[in-house]
């Protein structure tokens, strides 16, 4: 099971601000180890937030994105005490889902 | 005077101030744009993830005698952690010798918890997901609870007296193949390799600036980084053979640079390139 | 030898003396003298593992290594400035066929490696000189430290002669036979670079086509 992820979620006037740092290789696939082998491509593909089951973001990400991702966005509405989950897929279908309660 | 004089006057004056104006900006743009960089990344240190592992590690009973940390004593009392890597490295009379964080935490290990040394230190230096250091994910743990406290090293005890001593000779100390010494790159102020900046280490402020701000969350290396870490790769690219994880020398040299942060704010666990 | 050992036990009782005294009196200064250097050194060495090309007796120091570590931080009296250059100077030796001047473009990509002589390189491949780690050389890599003096426009500075050439070439092969306890390796005496490498680190810097004499 991968590592949990460490969510922040505030209430800021009538919006919610999220912040979320995912621990993942994020392996491009274009590194070579020592040997010269290539390491395969290991990184998470989907992500999607859910707000009162309400889905309120939904990411694709590809290989740029770094190791141990972090994201930070917004959404209107949601109100403190309110359950924000977040979800990721990477392409070994490898799943982790975490909930945060919003400050 | 003529108006058209005063203009003259005027446009070479402000001539003058804009070339030194301009040269000194440019210098420090590229100085400028790495600290708004470096700002930018402030924000979801990964450290976090380690500090959480490490948190995790603290509080589980582990190894052949099933023991936590709770019984490990940084030199504030037993499984005490709040401010505890301030005062490091300290003089440990259980073990009679003067210890760094990473050093205690093996002695813990080794007496308490019944590793033995080969097998706590197998993977001392973490390198991707499947091969972790126990030592980073703890001095992640341990350090963050240092932040804000000022650095207290106990340089008035004799056995850290003399430790920083040894480890203010070993600073100077030249050999290898290209002659380098910590001192080389760390011995004057505003001193580069490449466009990597250096502290210098012989200054006080220098010392506080470098040492407050390990372990760091290293972007380049993907992995959490500590000061037996640090010193290892500054001596791996010094040429010399490798620094032994937990020895003397590493310990000397901590003390030495710990004790001349003494005043200045712990900020750890920070984030680097 | 039984003397020395006397003189050895009087050093450290003064040692002792003199760092009891500084306990006393807080911890403003570090105790002097050989013993703390002698045992500084002493720690060092138990302290390293060898590891692929570094052995441990990279940590044995040669005598100019141990004058400067002895003297840091502090000026370096002048008998023992001319010492350390006369030393150094003696280890420089020339090219048999005289040939001082290489390739520049070769010089360049030895001047941007900094491969070389680590325990996590390989051998096998050629050593670079990292020049740009401490000084500005062709005004075209903005990515150049600052430890050692600019080197732009070096040859055409000095003037294209052989002695500037000659002087080139002595730098490079052991700086310390001009600056004593220079930061600088001593790239030539201890065979960093070969001598095909120096050649062209010198056409770099006297060249007037290099891209540094620009």
């Amino acid at each position: 099971m991968a590592d949990p992820m460490k969510i922040r979620a505030n209430a800021v006037g009538d919006s919610t601000e999220v912040k979320v740092l995912m621990s993942h290789e994020m392996e491009t696939g274009q590194r070579k180890d020592a040997q010269g082998k290539v390491i395969p491509a290991w990184f998470i593909q989907n992500v999607h937030v859910t707000h009162n089951d309400k889905v309120v973001l939904a990411a694709q990400w590809g290989t740029a994105v770094s190791k141990n991702p972090f994201m930070s966005f917004k959404f209107k509405g949601g109100a403190k005490g309110d359950k924000v989950k977040i979800t990721w897929v990477d392409n070994h279908n490898d799943t982790r889902t975490d909930e945060a309660t919003i400050a | 005077m003529p108006r058209t004089i005063r203009r003259i006057v005027a446009g070479i004056a402000a001539a003058a101030v804009f070339g030194g104006v301009v040269a000194t900006a440019l210098a420090d743009s590229t100085a400028d744009e790495i600290a708004k960089y470096r700002d930018a990344l402030q924000d979801g240190n990964p450290a976090e993830l380690w500090e959480a592992r490490g948190e995790d590690m603290w509080k589980t009973p582990r190894g052949p005698k099933h023991v936590s940390f709770a019984s490990c004593d940084l030199g504030l009392g037993a499984g005490v952690v709040k401010g505890a890597y301030a005062q490091l490295p300290r003089y440990f009379a259980d073990a009679g010798r003067v210890m760094d964080l990473e050093t205690r935490l093996l002695w813990c290990m080794t007496e308490q918890q019944g590793y033995t040394r080969a097998d706590a230190t197998k993977n001392v230096f973490g390198n991707g997901s499947a091969k972790r250091s126990d030592f980073e994910a703890l001095a992640a743990y341990v350090t963050s609870q240092s932040q804000g406290v000022k650095m207290n090293v106990p340089l008035d005890e004799p056995h850290v007296h003399e430790m920083y001593a040894l480890g203010e000779k070993m600073f100077f100390y030249r050999g290898g193949t290209h002659d380098f010494a910590c001192a080389t790159c760390h011995g004057e102020d505003g001193k580069r390799i490449r466009l990597q900046d250096l502290p210098n280490l012989t200054k006080v402020e220098g010392a506080q600036k470098a040492y407050t701000t390990w372990p760091a969350y290293r972007v380049s290396q993907g992995e959490l980084r500590t000061f037996q870490w640090r010193l290892n790769d500054c001596f791996r690219q010094q040429r010399f053979p490798e620094l032994v994880f937990g020895s003397d020398a590493s310990i000397a040299l901590t003390a030495y640079l710990a004790g001349r942060a003494n005043g200045a704010e712990f900020q750890g666990p920070a984030i680097k390139r | 030898m039984h003397r020395m050992n006397i003189v050895r036990a009087l050093a450290g009782a003064v040692l002792l003396a003199t760092s009891a005294f500084g306990m006393l009196y807080g911890c403003a200064s570090a105790p002097a003298g050989h013993a703390v250097d002698d045992r500084a050194a002493a720690m060092m060495k138990s302290s390293f593992k060898a590891h692929g090309q570094a052995t441990l007796d990279r940590l044995d120091q040669d005598e100019t290594q141990r004058l400067c570590s002895e003297y840091a931080g502090r000026a370096l009296p002048q008998p023992v400035v001319e010492r350390i250059e006369k030393a150094n100077l003696a280890t420089i030796h020339f090219p048999a066929d005289g040939k001082l001047v290489g390739d520049w473009k070769s010089g360049e990509k030895i001047a941007q490696s900094g491969r070389g002589f680590q325990y996590s390189d390989d051998p096998k491949q050629a050593a670079g000189a990292n020049c740009y780690a401490c000084h500005q050389l062709s005004p075209k890599e903005l990515s150049y430290g600052t430890i050692g003096p600019s080197l732009y426009q070096f040859g055409k500075r000095r003037g294209y002669t052989d002695e500037t050439r000659r002087y080139a070439w002595q730098k490079v092969y052991n700086a310390q036979a001009f600056s004593a306890c220079s930061n600088m390796p001593r790239f030539g005496h201890h065979h960093i670079l070969t001598d095909e490498q120096i050649r062209d680190v010198v056409a770099l810097l006297v060249d007037p086509a290099s891209p540094l004499n620009q």
